[in-house]
């Protein structure tokens, strides 16, 4: 999710209160008996459990296949998607084509892809990462196309009376001043296809390995203790792409002050 | 729209200096030049979907692909006219819609809340935001394998994930919309002594009313997708199920039927949401 506010300034301890609160409340509950500690396990056998994963090689085998899933399908989903947007902005007529195809299939569910997929290419990486692609494409695409509309006119002019080569005009105007969308776009997709990784493995659990398939094989086996270790590595890597995506943009985007 | 020529070189086109004839045959053939052109783009727009189409046909009338990998457009079409005439497809996107429905509802209110809760108080914010913020950058799909644990794989199930997932682009949009109210109007509101529903029902909703919008659009979206995906996973009805059991009998053309069914009723939440959004824009400008 794009940052909406300002950090406050300084530390602001009010903020660790519900964290630390549902922590206690886990640990007191837990430690005391009043529910099933089965069902609920007790924070410390999750640490138990994340102190043996994490030095496991098999969950780094795990962790990294999914990595490098999600960041192949999401590099030919965001090029493929660039180049479309790119082009259904700067030609009206490519638009009115491509256009109408594309929001209509963009209005397919994502998921709904994959039982086709897995059953035209196979159930390993290569349907997951077509579908990763194209989960991670259409934001790019919407992104990169809205960016390359909001070229003004007097962007342009400027460019012809330079008269900018074709090349010129696409590298040294239209790219330029549509970074901020594709950004938007890219970071959009960049969730989307992390988010495409983890549904694909957990749907296609039995083959294949990746963080996905070790959750949820957690799951058949009733190891809460590793759901929640797997559920927290899932949702930190997410968290990270976002802290990073962050970071690209405004490093980026540090010229448009100027 | 201009009759001018494409411009090269990819450049926005050039929209001034319009002709300026204004005799009746002038007039009659720009109304045929523009019905032209209205045609000349429908047309456009329909070339990629005929060209897919006779790929599609070809590739199965010559037996390019077998049979089970891809279904004849025929064979779809057949399909899904009998799921439909035997009141199967129905009763499927009814259980779906309902588990849509109620997620929506119950997600909706929880990102409501929490949104107002952040966007009014700045105590609240102040103990939520910093949770909240990283929490729901969390995808929501990792929950689910927790979500059996406790709820098991039924209905709870579909409707708790969707609904965690509706809450978090609800209550972002929500927050995003209080923050870009004019603080002015909050003050207006202090000099008149509003008392808190007063400020939500006749500031905040009027004045955030787009960004609530885009709460709701982007709620359905991602309870649509949710959805999807709960019902591939585990579930033995609905619209997503219909799917997995075409795709476990090798009857691929269960799998399409499901894929265009989930394609249209896409289609018609954008139209009925785009409707809205429009209605709700001309509504705008008149409360003021």
């Amino acid at each position: 999710m794009p940052q909406i506010i300002d950090r406050t300034n300084g530390r602001d301890w009010r903020g660790a209160a519900l964290p630390l609160a549902v922590l206690a409340v886990w640990w007191v509950v837990t430690t005391l008996g009043w529910v099933n500690t089965r069902l609920i396990v007790p924070p410390a056998g999750v640490l138990k459990t994340a102190a043996t994963v994490l030095t496991q090689a098999d969950f780094y085998r795990g962790v990294l296949a999914s990595l490098v899933r999600d960041l192949s399908g999401f590099a030919i989903g965001a090029i493929a998607g660039i180049a479309v947007g790119a082009l259904m902005g700067v030609s009206r007529w490519s638009n009115r084509v491509i256009g109408p195809t594309f929001h209509t299939l963009r209005q397919i569910s994502l998921f709904a892809w994959l039982p086709l997929l897995s059953s035209w290419l196979d159930t390993g990486d290569r349907s997951k990462i077509v579908f990763i692609a194209l989960s991670a494409f259409y934001p790019v695409v919407l992104g990169a196309f809205e960016g390359v509309r909001g070229v003004t006119r007097a962007q342009a002019e400027v460019a012809r009376v330079y008269v900018f080569t074709r090349r010129q005009t696409l590298l040294r105007l239209i790219l330029p001043a549509a970074a901020p969308q594709i950004l938007t776009g890219l970071r959009l997709g960049l969730i989307y296809a992390w988010i495409a990784t983890i549904g694909s493995e957990f749907l296609l659990a039995n083959y294949g390995d990746g963080l996905g398939n070790i959750v949820f094989k957690g799951r058949a086996n009733f190891n809460i203790e590793l759901i929640i270790v797997g559920m927290l590595v899932i949702g930190l890597i997410g968290y990270g792409f976002n802290r990073l995506a962050d970071l690209f943009e405004a490093r980026s985007l540090r010229w448009r002050k100027a | 729209m201009s009759l001018t020529a494409d411009v090269p070189e990819g450049l926005p086109r050039d929209r001034s200096a319009p002709a300026q004839r204004s005799d009746r045959q002038a007039a009659l053939w720009g109304f045929a030049a523009a019905g032209a052109r209205l045609l000349l783009i429908v047309a456009a727009g329909l070339v990629l979907p005929a060209l897919l189409f006779t790929l599609w046909w070809t590739a199965t009338e010559r037996h390019w692909v077998p049979e089970q990998i891809l279904p004849a457009p025929a064979l779809v079409w057949q399909s899904l006219a009998e799921l439909w005439h035997s009141g199967e497809l129905q009763s499927h996107l009814e259980i779906s819609a309902a588990r849509v429905s109620w997620s929506l509802l119950i997600g909706g209110s929880a990102g409501l809340l929490l949104g107002l809760a952040m966007g009014l108080s700045k105590t609240a914010k102040a103990y939520l935001y910093p949770t909240f913020d990283v929490v729901s950058q969390f995808p929501v799909l990792g929950w689910i394998p927790l979500l059996i644990i406790f709820v098991g794989i039924d209905e709870p199930l579909k409707v708790s994930a969707i609904s965690l997932a509706v809450v978090v682009p609800v209550a972002v949009n929500t927050l995003h919309g209080i923050a870009n109210v004019p603080r002015s109007l909050f003050e207006v509101a202090r000099v008149h002594r509003f008392s808190l529903p007063q400020v939500i029902w006749r500031v905040v909703l009027p004045a955030a009313g787009p960004s609530l919008f885009t709460a709701l659009r982007q709620g359905v979206m991602q309870a649509w997708l949710t959805l999807v995906f709960v019902e591939l996973l585990a579930s033995s009805e609905g619209i997503g199920y219909l799917m997995v059991w075409g795709r476990q009998l090798m009857q691929m053309d269960l799998v399409v039927v499901g894929m265009v069914v989930i394609g249209i009723v896409g289609v018609l939440i954008e139209l009925v949401l785009g409707t809205l959004e429009a209605r709700l824009q001309r509504w705008r400008p008149a409360a003021y």
